[in-house]
């Protein structure tokens, strides 16, 4: 997005050789990842979420496939798996993060999630093959897309009675923190909604491990739940190639400005989307948002501004909550979320997002 | 002594202070202290409830210009 913005509206420096864009990507393949969790219910397939990297870039953009190394601020310049050094006199950091399941004992044996494209159909076969019993869901510290656990659940209540096995089974959320949701609205709809739903909550719940042949899971506040399928929302982590380039803490999460989203101490150095540090939601649409201030200090710096953009801390989520509805929030540094009812029409336009998501990738929306 | 880890959760509201001061603490060793910077009335009561269940230990909670001040030590 950083990079279609910029080439759009540095398109005459480009054209007089003034002005080049490097995108550098691990894979050549565009992933729509919100698309996973409709992959856990055979809902979507990952064909639906894959395009060409080629294709969401500008034609004036240069785009590398490969692995980052490390970066070299001393040199400035981006050093590649294969040897190749790419210099850089402005860089933008959107490496994201990756899920840790291994970082809980007992997980990756004893449980499945849906934050990859490859354990989202795993866990759709699971699910494919459950015959009833107690799936507990999980939600570990931190993670992508907050909202995602609260809607897997309430698709899987859903998904279970379409099926015929919601009278066999007993769908168990289990929450970090002393509600059901960090945004209290949320926390609030989801305490009426759950009871009525007949989804059992555990709170001030961190899974600590998992025993995969007692099938149970423990947490650091000292409580065991059994479990007959186990969906984590597992931890989240930095990219290694931040620990590798000595840029983040010990999640390897960059520490980051949290108005100007420069990296600490680097002038030359912005920071979006998931690999920063700033106690923000890990979600799409805090990326698009960054995305929005870092293109327009970049335009402004190289055409001789100071690049005094602020972000205002700004984070907007769709919310799926089953029955065919949804609803949505938003809120930043100084505003709190406020609650929305939960409609069809909301719903079928968090649907038409994820083709309108194309056209976000691109800078256009 | 080593100056406490500051955690500046100051205007989150999601995840908030509280799984701030968690992601703190599963990624920081034993020993360590946090200091949680919060705009949220409610984290002076919630992180302390939270410290107490996980059997860590709460060094200092106050308040100042508006900003609760959490210290926390991880012991386990």
């Amino acid at each position: 997005m950083v990079s279609n913005q910029l080439a759009r509206q540095l398109k005459a420096e480009i054209l007089r050789g003034e002005v080049e864009i490097t995108v550098i990507n691990e894979s050549d393949t565009h992933v729509y990842q919100p698309l996973f969790l409709y992959m856990a219910f055979d809902q979507a397939v990952p064909e639906d979420a894959h395009r060409p990297e080629k294709s969401v870039l500008s034609r004036h953009v240069k785009l590398v496939v490969g692995n980052a190394e490390r970066v070299e601020r001393e040199k400035s310049v981006v050093l590649m798996s294969d040897g190749q050094e790419i210099p850089y006199d402005y860089l933008v950091i959107a490496t994201g993060s990756r899920p840790a399941p291994e970082s809980i004992p007992g997980l990756v044996e004893g449980g499945h999630i849906f934050y990859t494209e490859e354990s989202a159909l795993k866990l759709r076969d699971a699910l494919l093959s459950f015959k009833g019993g107690r799936l507990v869901v999980t939600v570990a510290v931190p993670h992508k897309c907050p909202v995602a656990p609260l809607e897997f659940t309430l698709m899987a209540q859903d998904w279970l009675n379409a099926r015929g096995l919601g009278e066999k089974s007993q769908v168990v959320y289990t929450y970090p923190i002393g509600r059901l949701h960090s945004l209290e609205p949320v926390a609030n709809w989801a305490n009426e909604v759950f009871p009525a739903r007949n989804i059992e909550t555990h709170t001030f719940f961190n899974v600590e491990n998992v025993d995969p042949e007692e099938k149970t899971i423990t947490s650091m506040e000292g409580e065991t739940l059994s479990y007959d399928l186990l969906v984590a929302i597992p931890p989240h982590m930095g990219q290694d190639v931040i620990h590798r380039s000595e840029l983040g803490d010990a999640g390897n999460w960059i520490p980051t400005n949290r108005h100007s989203l420069q990296m600490d101490g680097a002038d030359n150095i912005y920071v979006l989307g998931d690999a920063t540090n700033l106690p923000i939601s890990k979600a799409g649409s805090t990326a698009h948002f960054e995305a929005d201030v870092v293109a327009a200090n970049l335009i402004n710096r190289i055409r001789g501004g100071r690049g005094s953009a602020r972000y205002d801390g700004k984070v907007f989520c769709f919310i799926e909550t089953g029955h065919d509805q949804a609803t949505y929030i938003k809120f930043d540094y100084e505003h709190p979320p406020k609650p929305q009812a939960p409609s069809e029409m909301i719903h079928l336009y968090k649907l038409a997002f994820n083709k309108m998501y194309w056209l976000s990738a691109a800078g256009v929306l | 002594m080593s100056a406490a880890k500051v955690v500046d959760a100051r205007g989150s509201f999601c995840p908030g202070p509280l799984m701030e001061l968690i992601r703190g603490i599963r990624q920081e060793p034993i020993g360590t202290v946090f200091e949680v910077w919060s705009s949220d009335r409610g984290s002076a009561k919630d992180i302390p409830e939270w410290v107490k269940k996980a059997g860590h230990e709460l060094v200092e909670n106050k308040e100042e210009d508006g900003i609760y001040k959490i210290q926390v030590r991880k012991v386990k």
